[in-house]
């Protein structure tokens, strides 16, 4: 097979086998939509003050900023090590296929979930809670979208290469990413948390991701809403990401 | 003659302080089924490592299919094939999913059908993994490795924890190997594998080659001394014996047993002597040492250099 071929070849097989895994559909794909239906309908109303928006049209952003990361850092920062403490990788890395055609399976696997979720928060965003789906911006928008989850992905293969075995995998990714989403206003509306906090979320690409985000959905924003500043920060930490993925990924279980 | 499809020499392996592999020289032939055979720790999984590309080495030379695997490329993964010692399967396949994926990363694969139905889960082939039995997943393990059509197998124990009949149909399997032509390289910490599939065996202990050949070969040096032995009966003492006997056997809790190369005129002494005695030779034994009592033997019982394994 050509490297095109067997790149999709690769793709299809993870999708088939995302799809057909119940609890990795539920954390990736349902529990953000839940995530959404709590927390837009409780702060449905409620003005966010200093932004200037309902609540509603806070949390549409917001909870794609979580869908996003939960389908690209999350999710492979959870499976890589389980994959690689039981042999799997190290079976595959033993076969013809590329570790490039390999890690492109995967990151299309998360940009193929990224898709579907960015569609279904959108409508439900629109449809449920009256939250205007952005067209002027929405070049930048998806422009943002690609580069949170290009460079989450990357984070993810860091991670997966920082985490020593698959017990500590769940327990570390969420050590790392749900304090930051609490930090950076995902889940609490940003004008409850302090500067402080604020300032500190500042230093870490979720705040930065989920602010470039928020403006494409404002309707507070004048043109064409590039955010381009908290996209370079988000870029340059997938950049480290990818350098630590490259120099430290393991495809054998550590003895 | 062709070059060998594996050639080892002087390699070895260390672990920080500890050394797993002490120098070991071999070499395998195409088509041969050759086993690596030792007791857990001796080096085993070590070795093959650094044959299949995945350890570096410390020292010595490697040469397999005409290449070094620390260099190992694409083009080499197509001509080999790996039955790693732990590895699972994707639970969320099927067997026939699965070995469709593989065979989508090699250039000629075999037919996933056909592959399918040589490892015998043509019934299983469209359940998920997860629902094989530890046997089942096994086959599918070779199934795997041999989709992509390779030159040589690696089999790194592959029936460990197995029971008997999962045993015997992985033995079954692993035989149809060698109808392929496929040169395979099993390694097994059971006697009776090695005699069962190999051609040609090396047994390792501690990190060194202790002994080569086919299985009766390395049977042959010691089953050429029978060990004969008997109790003794009932009113007989050591010293009553016939003197060629008394001399070269070891008495042991009223057992006398002894060894020799050739059996039949001890034999014929000691019945000729009972006979005239009117007594009996109870509980007597002739047996010729098996493969197993070889290795034991060779292996001390233990053979562990505690590493790598």
């Amino acid at each position: 097979m050509s490297g095109v071929a067997v790149l999709l070849h690769q793709f299809r097989f993870d999708q088939k086998v995302f799809w057909r895994n119940p609890a990795a559909v539920f954390f990736t794909a349902l529990l953000p939509l839940i995530f959404l239906f709590m927390l837009a309908t409780v702060f449905k109303n409620s003005e966010i003050s200093g932004l200037d928006v309902k609540g509603a049209t806070y949390y549409v952003p917001a909870i794609l900023t979580l869908a996003v990361i939960s389908a690209t850092t999350v999710k492979l920062a959870t499976n890589l090590p389980a994959e690689r403490e039981a042999g799997q990788l190290k079976r595959v890395r033993g076969t013809p296929l590329p570790p490039a055609a390999f890690v492109a399976g995967r990151v299309g696997n998360s940009l193929v979930i990224t898709g579907i979720m960015v569609v279904l928060v959108s409508v439900i965003g629109a449809l449920v809670y009256g939250v205007t789906i952005p067209t002027d911006t929405l070049p930048a928008m998806l422009v943002t979208l690609a580069v949170g989850a290009f460079s989450f992905s990357c984070l993810g293969f860091a991670l997966a290469a920082a985490i020593p075995t698959a017990e500590a995998a769940p327990a570390v990714t969420n050590a790392t990413v749900l304090p930051l989403y609490f930090l950076s206003g995902v889940f609490i509306p940003e004008d409850e948390l302090p500067n402080g906090v604020l300032n500190f979320a500042d230093a870490f690409p979720i705040r930065h991701f989920f602010e470039a985000l928020f403006t494409t959905w404002s309707p507070h924003t004048t043109g064409a809403g590039f955010e381009w500043g908290d996209l370079a920060v988000v870029a340059a930490w997938g950049l480290v990401g990818l350098v630590v993925a490259v120099r430290f990924f393991r495809w054998e279980p550590r003895r | 003659m062709a070059d060998p499809v594996i050639s080892v020499q002087g390699l070895r392996k260390s672990y920080d302080d500890l050394e797993a592999v002490r120098g070991i020289d071999l070499e395998v032939s195409a088509g041969e089924v050759f086993a690596f055979l030792g007791p857990n720790g001796a080096g085993k999984t070590t070795t093959v490592e650094i044959l299949e590309g995945y350890r570096p080495r410390t020292a010595g030379e490697v040469s397999v299919l005409g290449t070094d695997p620390q260099n190992a490329d694409r083009d080499w993964r197509q001509r080999v094939g790996f039955v790693l010692q732990e590895s699972r399967l994707v639970p969320e396949l099927t067997p026939r999913e699965a070995v469709e994926q593989y065979a989508g990363y090699y250039a000629q694969p075999r037919d996933v059908n056909d592959t399918v139905n040589l490892v015998g889960l043509v019934d299983k082939a469209d359940v998920r993994t997860s629902k094989l039995s530890g046997g089942q997943q096994r086959r599918l393990d070779v199934a795997l490795a041999l989709i992509g059509d390779p030159e040589l197998l690696f089999l790194d124990e592959p029936t460990t924890g197995f029971d008997p009949s999962a045993r015997r149909q992985a033995w079954e399997v692993i035989g149809g190997l060698r109808d392929l032509g496929k040169t395979v390289f099993l390694t097994t910490h059971y006697m009776d594998e090695a005699q069962a599939l190999a051609d040609r065996v090396a047994i390792i202990s501690a990190g060194r080659i202790v002994a080569t050949g086919s299985p009766e070969e390395l049977g042959g040096d010691r089953e050429a001394r029978t060990e004969i032995s008997f109790r003794l009966p009932v009113g007989v003492h050591g010293p009553d014996l016939p003197y060629g006997i008394r001399t070269a056997a070891r008495i042991d809790a009223e057992r006398v047993s002894l060894t020799a190369q050739d059996p039949v005129p001890i034999l014929r002494e000691l019945t000729n002597w009972a006979a005239e005695r009117g007594v009996g030779l109870p509980g007597l034994l002739v047996r010729r040492p098996s493969l197993e009592d070889v290795y034991l033997d060779l292996t001390d019982g233990s053979g562990r250099s505690e590493a790598g394994e």
